[in-house]
């Protein structure tokens, strides 16, 4: 069953055409990978998908639904989330605190309820744990380091229990003892039902981690589908050495 | 009809003056993202200095230009430099309050030093007027919208022909990626404070010289300017441009047609109407801070 | 850790024992005027705080629902021919209604915008409503000031005494509202707006709902303040009332004290409204005040960008960790790891 469907999606800014007519499924339950040279639109497709951009044609359907005219907060509501290139936490929040402000269910009973953040400060210490970061439940984002940053963004994230995560760069400026561990985590999460779609530039991480990949050129996909396969494509080995 | 059409002309008289205020300010929030409410307090500073000399010295008040416009260009590099460069954190907010806070001073000390009482700038050609189309239009400001047509004239060779220009909307563009490209952002921030209040102190005689003012007229003035600026979109200055004009003209032709004292209202309904519509203002760019 | 609670529940009882008393210790008027005016500000500020110290988006205008309050609390009381003394008391409330309607509308349309457009749009919805207050002379009595139930038989000393206990009942009130927002989730969605408003879009926040009922809650508590000054005052005008100079001075003090921060707006408001109150007695007539004012207020804000409260808690934790405890938050503008951190 494809938990995400995109289909013709197109984005222009002016005179340039970010993303062209680019179609892609995500099966439930898989970890699928996004890979493209520089510019090729791939955090284009995730401010599309997650709805930070207006599309210009085509449509991004979730679970059979269509998604694409729906603002970010609506879009989290229903179970996509989504992390940041450059790992975005709340810098004057405590850590703890970055875990406690995601929002599932915009209902006003829960908002203004103060007892609900007792079990939701369980769970949050809970997923701190599972990351390994809880000792810093107490310190503020700012002083984070920024691998505990990129954890505390993927953790808070998963708290409201998104069905789907896209990814855009997990391992982006880690060192390689983190980036095993980001890899552990999201086979982890993957194996308790959660679908991934991720950006990534680095090809090992990708090809162990992703049951299938997506390669985007010029906007446009040129391949999809196991890493074994996209890796030998012709068309993509021309993309990344040829442009 | 004759009233509709002498209203639209002093409309587009007093929107160059207007367009010429405007400017100064729009120009200092795109370049230092700051939000000048102080702005009218200087174009009013800029009117009583003009006013001072001429009183003193009986000379045409434009040509206190001489004076005004290198003193005040000088002052807005200091303000910038004492006041808002060591703003680090929450730089937007406080900014605004800092400004005020000198918009504040200003008057008191105008007031200290001026009495409240309204004064005018006069020349010799004050009464002095034309006949066109069977109403006449006085000769003030026709000269005061020439000087705004000059000055802004001016401004727009200034931005888009010199390296400084370039520079200047280089750090509007992208405050960051000018830095990476070798530009001093924050002597870029210093002169174009300084250019906003060079072309406060023209708007200061423009306006001193079309309207009676005291140290509180700055209220009034800070409200239309911020009024047009939101609606051309912050940090355009075509945008303020237009603006003004559009503002200006309906607001006279409102006074015209429904009455003086709700023309000031129409100038605050045309902006709730285009921020309905357009959030970003008819120039600004509809931004998403970072993605 | 409960030692430090312990001691900040007593230091608030007694806080508390001495606001109650205050009409007691010192009975005579100008004495209980300043203190009517100094809660007045305390409740001012913490309602402002509300909306730009948790959310960032700093309203210039909220003179407008100070004004607003007096007003419909006003006109209110005039229609319903209510008899001066304790009764329009409690009336209060709907005034705060009222400012949270109006608030509704202003807010909607300026919350379409960004914080520094919201900023210029407060002002000018200010500006709007002192042009309305001004021509609508019918209704408001234009320039002439409309008039409100003067209670006679509150004679000599003992008049202010209600207005105080009204003031400190409203401060109160917007004490325990704005505590208790801070600690709820929505408080918690407020933060993150002022963070980093994308990045909470993205993990489900309501922005919008959430801004627009922030401001709400503020100029409702703002109006009900406004209608016991115009109560207080007996006579309004719209310039004095809806008047930049209060929206500002709101301002000021949450930023002296602290911006986002419960003691901050308080002790802000304490420190400056007797000495706004000294310096327009002595200084108001020659203008010399303004200036002071703004050297003040410059001084400040340059020297203490981020308030008392927080400067002074920064120093404590520094004292007590011995050395320096970690680099300090990055400035507004958040994710950004490239950013360095504050001086």
């Amino acid at each position: 069953m494809s938990l995400l469907e995109i289909s013709n999606l197109s984005k222009r800014f002016g005179g340039v055409v970010a993303v062209d007519s680019c179609s892609l499924s995500v099966p439930a339950g898989s970890v699928t990978g996004l890979i493209g040279p520089n510019g090729s639109g791939k955090t284009t497709v995730f401010n599309l998908v997650t709805g930070f951009l207006p599309r210009d044609g085509g449509d991004v359907r979730f679970k059979s639904r269509s998604i694409a005219d729906l603002g970010p907060d609506r879009i989290y509501g229903l179970g996509i989330g989504r992390t940041f290139q450059l790992a975005r936490i709340f810098p004057r929040l405590t850590a703890l605190e970055n875990m406690l402000v995601p929002v599932r269910r915009a209902g006003l009973r829960a908002l203004l309820s103060h007892g609900q953040w007792g079990h939701e400060k369980a769970r949050a210490m809970e997923m701190l744990e599972f990351m390994d970061i809880s000792r810093v439940a107490g310190t503020l984002g700012g002083a984070l380091s920024y691998g505990q940053r990129k954890l505390l963004e993927l953790a808070a994230v998963m708290m409201a229990r998104p069905e789907l995560v896209l990814l855009d760069e997990p391992a982006g400026g880690v060192n390689p003892a983190l980036l095993e561990r980001i890899a552990q985590h999201i086979r982890q999460l993957n194996g308790q039902g959660v679908t991934f779609l991720l950006v990534e530039h680095n090809m090992n991480f990708v090809m162990n981690l992703c049951h299938q990949v997506v390669v985007l050129h010029q906007g446009r996909v040129i391949a999809a589908g196991s890493p074994a396969a996209v890796r030998e494509n012709p068309a993509v080995l021309d993309a990344y050495l040829g442009a | 009809m004759q009233l509709v059409l002498e209203a639209v002309v002093l409309g587009v008289l007093t929107g160059g003056v207007y367009a010429l205020m405007a400017s100064g300010l729009t120009l200092i929030f795109g370049v230092m993202r700051i939000i000048n409410v102080g702005h009218g307090a200087l174009v009013i500073l800029g009117a009583y200095l003009s006013f001072a000399l001429f009183r003193s010295l009986h000379i045409d008040p434009f040509l206190t230009l001489l004076v005004t416009v290198p003193a005040m260009f000088a002052l807005g590099v200091v303000i910038q430099f004492v006041f808002i460069r060591p703003l680090k954190m929450d730089r937007e907010a406080l900014s605004v309050l800092v400004t005020y806070a000198l918009a504040l001073g200003i008057e008191g000390a105008l007031g200290y030093l001026f009495t409240t009482n309204y004064v005018e700038l006069r020349g010799w050609y004050e009464t002095a007027s034309f006949p066109v189309f069977g109403f006449y239009i006085t000769w003030v400001y026709v000269f005061g919208f020439v000087l705004a047509l000059v000055v802004l004239g001016l401004l727009f060779l200034i931005l888009y022909r010199t390296p400084f220009g370039g520079a200047v909307r280089a750090t509007m563009l992208n405050r960051t990626a000018a830095q990476l490209i070798g530009v001093d952002v924050d002597r870029v921030s210093a002169l174009a404070f300084g250019v906003g209040m060079a072309t406060a102190a023209a708007g200061g005689v423009v306006f001193g010289i079309t309207n009676a003012f005291n140290p509180g007229s700055h209220y009034d003035l800070i409200s239309r300017l911020l009024t047009i600026i939101v609606l051309g979109g912050l940090g355009s200055l075509r945008g303020a441009v237009i603006a003004a004009l559009m503002m200006l003209v309906t607001t006279e032709v409102a006074a015209v047609l429904i009455s003086p004292v709700w023309a000031s209202f129409v100038f605050f309904v045309i902006l709730v109407g285009v921020l309905i519509v357009r959030p970003q203002g008819l120039y600004g760019v509809r931004v998403r801070e970072r993605i | 850790m409960s030692r430090t609670v312990g001691l900040k529940a007593l230091g608030l009882a007694m806080l508390g024992v001495v606001a109650l008393l205050v009409p007691v210790i010192a009975p005579d008027p100008a004495t209980t005027n300043v203190a009517v005016f100094t809660m007045m500000y305390i409740g001012l500020a913490t309602a402002w705080n509300i909306m730009g110290g948790y959310t960032g988006y700093i309203s210039l205008g909220h003179a407008a629902f100070f004004g607003f309050g007096a007003y419909s609390f006003g006109l209110l009381l005039n229609h319903l021919g209510m008899a001066p003394g304790y009764g329009p008391f409690f009336l209060v409330p709907l005034a705060g209604v009222f400012a949270a309607l109006l608030a509704v509308g202003i807010g909607w349309v300026a919350l379409r915008t960004r914080a520094a457009t919201f900023v210029i749009v407060t002002i000018a919805f200010m500006f709007m409503l002192q042009l309305l207050a001004e021509n609508l002379v019918k209704v408001t009595g234009g320039g002439a000031g409309l008039s409100l139930p003067y209670p006679h038989d509150w004679g000599g000393d003992f008049f202010n005494t209600p207005y105080y206990y009204a003031m400190l009942a409203l401060a109160v009130l917007a004490l325990v509202v704005s505590w208790w927002i801070r600690r709820s989730k929505f408080g918690l969605g407020l933060l993150a707006i002022r963070d980093d408003e994308d990045k909470a879009l993205a993990v489900g926040v309501p922005t919008r709902a959430f801004k627009l009922t922030a401001f709400m809650i503020s100029a409702a508590l703002v109006g009900m303040i406004g209608a016991v000054y115009g109560y207080y005052v007996t006579f309004i005008y719209p310039q004095f009332v809806i008047d930049p100079l209060i929206g500002i001075s709101m301002v000021l003090m949450v930023f002296l004290g602290g911006l986002g921060t419960l003691s901050g707006p308080v002790l802000g408001a304490l420190l400056l409204e007797p000495a706004q109150l000294q310096f327009a007695y002595h200084f108001g007539a020659s203008r010399l005040y303004l200036v002071l004012y703004s050297a003040i207020f410059l001084v400040v804000i340059l020297l203490m960008p981020r308030g008392i409260v927080p400067s002074v808690v920064d120093l404590w934790h520094r004292r007590r960790s011995g050395s320096a405890a970690g680099p300090t938050p990055p400035a507004h503008g958040a994710g950004n790891a490239i950013k360095a951190a504050s001086p």
